[in-house]
């Protein structure tokens, strides 16, 4: 909270010396995100993605592993459930939507249990790992629906409109009943960690592997190939939602880097559930506010980055240094060992 | 003429002495060793010389002047140099970077690299050091390093040059590599101080030596002079307090049994015993000779390069720790921090490590933290540790309530037949060490069989039925503890003959 205060005030101080005033502006922000049913809807629908997001890449921080390949893996589960859902004869309706959701998250789920995989087996830096297969991921789903899947007619590089989608919540707005399941997994994730033995042990192996693996006979292998892949699946559910609610279709690079904000989210939130929520909510109000902001008073859209940077790098500071630092050390401890 | 001369030197950490009113004398020319066991103070006494620690009392003389070393830079200054026993390089520099470093020809602004590399060079072809200056550190060999080590001194012209347990970390082959090039160092002019507790080594390469044990000094000798029992005697002859009430060793069934067992590459034979329920086994030992090695092949960390393991004549050998914990192995690792304590998380849920798949704390993968907490506040109660509460994070506990956390958490496991206790009391304060000692003989009176492993021989003496002595990765006799001396074991574990 006290990030965040102190990232208004250093951006009113900048917008002040950029001619504009700090309070009509933060006014006119506060209209765009909370101002009326419209833009409390259009917050949340964009709060949604985040959130999923957040808590794929929080339960990859909680076990010690940096989870930097969402992008891939949302392109991945948003491909395969939309291609599922195309494939399936569209009057089975919620069932059709249904087997379509489950076949995208278990696609971003190998997809992200592979990248443990190679991780725990060959010992190799999963950073290195995900920015890889995040090209891979985008790239291939790009080249499959332009082959493939292309709508005709369209100058787009975009699917046919799927036959199933998620119902809206708030009439002409984008939100849709994916914000009740981002809630529902938010839950589940919060007892998962913290009541079970598996978040038990996510934790153990966050705080100390080779402890967790000599004296609690925990298989850190099969855990970071679990992790890793439960970490996947969430993130993709951002992608997934976005294609089933707002757009309709695949899109070719539909995703604003949602794999890489959930980084931020799940910072901010300190990998806990309903803090992840939270931070959630406070980026897509700064996102949604911006757009009034620079209607109203002609601000740059950008300032709200400088709002999000700097909450990130306050919060963030010790956690982040905390594990790059730790990171840094790792990489060179095994090349000296080699 | 002395090149050294330590006058009544004493230095303390808090409570505990390192050195106690030391005095010792080094000619100049010779190779001196400085001899004792693990924790007599050794290398704090050098690292007084070295400038790393000042000496709260004494006085030091350098080829006969008095002097003040305040620090490293006077040290160096006064031609003193050390190298440790950890490697202070840089993994990802040249040997000639790593070499120079601080102290490089250089014009101002650019190092002048060809000069570098001429100093360097020459300091390693008059030494006969085969070495390539442009190699990176980090694909150099244990032996290469303390080479680079070595030059790194040379290269600062030190003419007193320290060397804290060089072959510790060494194969046979090079260390006599390197004793022999504390002979050619010697033969160049050099002062030579060779802290160590291998009584082979010493025999071979020193003129002289000072043997300190706890603390003080014991003797100073003339390496002609004496022969290892008197020396040996100096090392360990401390009276061994044997007062520990114990029952009468009654053996009754086989628990673990080692056959065969290869640590290591460089181990010269195959490793085979058994424990007894009901038996301490004592593994005596200097650090560093694979002890480590042992415990993590039996908990199922690492897997031995030949031999088989069983307990309770089941196989294990290639079973997961899991398996060997359900089978009843208790683990108390020698590096807990590593391998033993979960740092950031709170007490109570340390004290699941191990425990979370069990039945009594978890119902459909739900963990029962309700019973947990009895069972751990009843735990804490028995074992007299002090937290402040069961959720403040495990580091905000001492040394040894850490220690007697994770005793406590292993031995609870159901029905332990085996527990691998590695160093239990290392860092500890006496009365942590004396709980915990009677703790692990009531339980080997309860009919556990304890595998204890230790660098102290006075605990391994007092606490074990049998004992085992381990040097370079194999054991070199096991005997039962009465048909011991301490004297035997000290010879046998510093690689003499008896």
């Amino acid at each position: 909270m006290m990030a965040v205060i102190l990232s208004f005030i250093i951006t009113a101080f900048l917008l002040f010396f950029m001619g504009y005033n700090p309070i009509k502006v933060y006014i006119a922000m506060f209209q765009g995100s909370f101002g009326s049913v419209n833009s409390i809807a259009t917050t949340l629908s964009k709060a949604v993605p985040l959130i999923f997001a957040g808590l794929g890449i929080g339960l990859a921080l909680k076990a010690g592993m940096f989870n930097i390949g969402g992008e891939g893996q949302i392109y991945i589960g948003s491909f395969v459930a939309s291609v599922v859902a195309i494939l399936l004869p569209p009057y089975l309706g919620i069932v059709s939507l249904i087997v379509s959701f489950i076949a995208g998250t278990m696609a971003a789920m190998i997809w992200a249990g592979s990248i443990g995989f190679i991780k725990s087996k060959f010992n190799i830096n999963e950073v290195i790992i995900c920015i890889m297969t995040n090209y891979i991921a985008i790239l291939l789903t790009s080249y499959l629906l332009k082959t493939f899947f292309q709508s005709e007619g369209s100058s787009v590089s975009q699917s046919d409109i799927l036959p199933v989608g998620l119902s809206t919540i708030v009439p002409r707005t984008q939100l849709t009943s994916a914000l009740y399941l981002g809630l529902i997994f938010s839950v589940l994730i919060y007892i998962l960690l913290k009541y079970t033995v598996f978040g038990y042990e996510v934790n153990a192996m966050g705080d100390n592997p080779n402890a967790a693996h000599a004296s609690g006979g925990i298989n850190i292998t099969k855990m970071s190939v679990l992790v890793m892949g439960l970490s996947g699946a969430i993130v993709s559910l951002a992608g997934i939602t976005d294609v089933f609610g707002k757009y309709g279709r695949f899109i070719d690079g539909f995703s604003p880097g949602y794999g890489f904000t959930g980084i931020a989210i799940a910072v901010i939130g300190k990998c806990n559930p309903f803090g992840i929520i939270l931070s959630s909510i406070l980026f897509a109000a700064l996102d949604a506010g911006a757009l009034r902001a620079n209607r109203v008073e002609s601000v740059s859209i950008n300032i709200v980055m400088v709002i999000q940077g700097l909450v990130v790098i306050f919060v963030s500071t010790p956690y982040i240094i905390s594990i790059l630092r730790q990171k840094i050390i790792k990489v060179f401890s095994k090349r000296s060992a080699l | 003429m002395y090149a050294v001369e330590m006058n009544n030197i004493t230095k303390s950490f808090g409570s505990s002495i390192a050195n106690d009113n030391i005095s010792i004398s080094i000619e100049s020319g010779e190779i001196h060793s400085i001899l004792g066991e693990n924790g007599a103070g050794k290398s704090t006494l050098m690292k007084i010389l070295a400038g790393l620690y000042e000496a709260d009392n004494g006085s030091i003389s350098v080829f006969g002047k008095k002097e003040n070393i305040p620090n490293t830079k006077v040290a160096h200054s006064l031609g003193i140099g050390m190298v440790h026993q950890h490697f202070m390089l840089i993994d990802n520099m040249s040997v000639l970077d790593n070499i120079i470093l601080g102290q490089e020809y250089s014009n101002g602004i650019l190092i002048d690299h060809k000069k570098n590399k001429e100093a360097v060079e020459s300091i390693a072809s008059s030494y006969g050091f085969e070495i390539d200056v442009n190699n990176k550190v980090y694909d150099l060999s244990v032996g290469m390093k303390q080479r680079v080590e070595i030059i790194k001194v040379l290269y600062r012209n030190s003419n007193i040059i320290i060397f804290d347990e060089p072959t510790a970390v060494l194969t046979s082959k090079e260390s006599s590599k390197l004793l022999s090039i504390f002979r050619n160092m010697r033969d160049k002019g050099k002062t030579i101080i060779f802290i160590t507790h291998r009584l082979e080594e010493t025999k071979l390469v020193s003129d002289t030596a000072t043997i300190l044990r706890d603390g003080k000094k014991i003797a100073r000798v003339n390496m002609q002079e004496v022969n290892e029992k008197e020396i040996i005697h100096y090392m360990v002859g401390r009276e061994i307090n044997l007062n520990i009430e114990k029952k009468q060793f009654r053996p009754k069934s086989v628990v673990l049994e080692l056959e065969n067992i290869k640590l290591s590459s460089r181990a010269e034979k195959n490793i085979s015993f058994s424990i007894m329920s009901g038996e301490i086994f004592g593994i005596a030992g200097v650090l560093g000779n694979g002890q480590d090695i042992l415990e993590e092949t039996i908990m199922g960390i690492r897997k031995p390069l030949e031999g088989s393991i069983k307990i309770l004549s089941e196989n294990i050998t290639s079973s997961s720790i899991k398996k060997r914990k359900c089978k009843g192995i208790a683990y108390i690792p020698s590096d807990r921090h590593k391998y033993g304590i979960l740092s950031k998380t709170s007490i109570l849920e340390n004290y699941l490590l191990g425990h979370q798949y069990s039945k009594m704390f978890n119902k459909f993968f739900i963990i029962n933290y309700k019973d947990l907490t009895e069972k751990v506040s009843k735990l804490i109660d028995d074992f007299n540790i002090s937290i402040p509460s069961f959720l403040s994070p495990l580091s905000q506990l001492s040394g040894g309530n850490q220690q007697k956390m994770v005793l406590s958490r292993e031995i609870s496991i159901k029905n332990v037949k085996l527990i691998i206790a590695s160093e239990p009391v290392r860092g500890l304060d006496i009365g942590a060490i004396d709980f915990i000692h009677k703790k692990l003989i009531k339980l080997r009176d309860e009919g556990y069989a304890i595998l204890l492993i230790s660098a102290d021989l006075s605990e391994i003496m007092k606490l074990s039925d049998t004992i085992a002595v381990m040097c370079k990765d194999t054991l070199v006799d096991i005997r039962r503890a009465n048909d011991f001396t301490v004297e035997e074991i000290g010879a046998l574990q510093s690689g003499g003959k008896i």
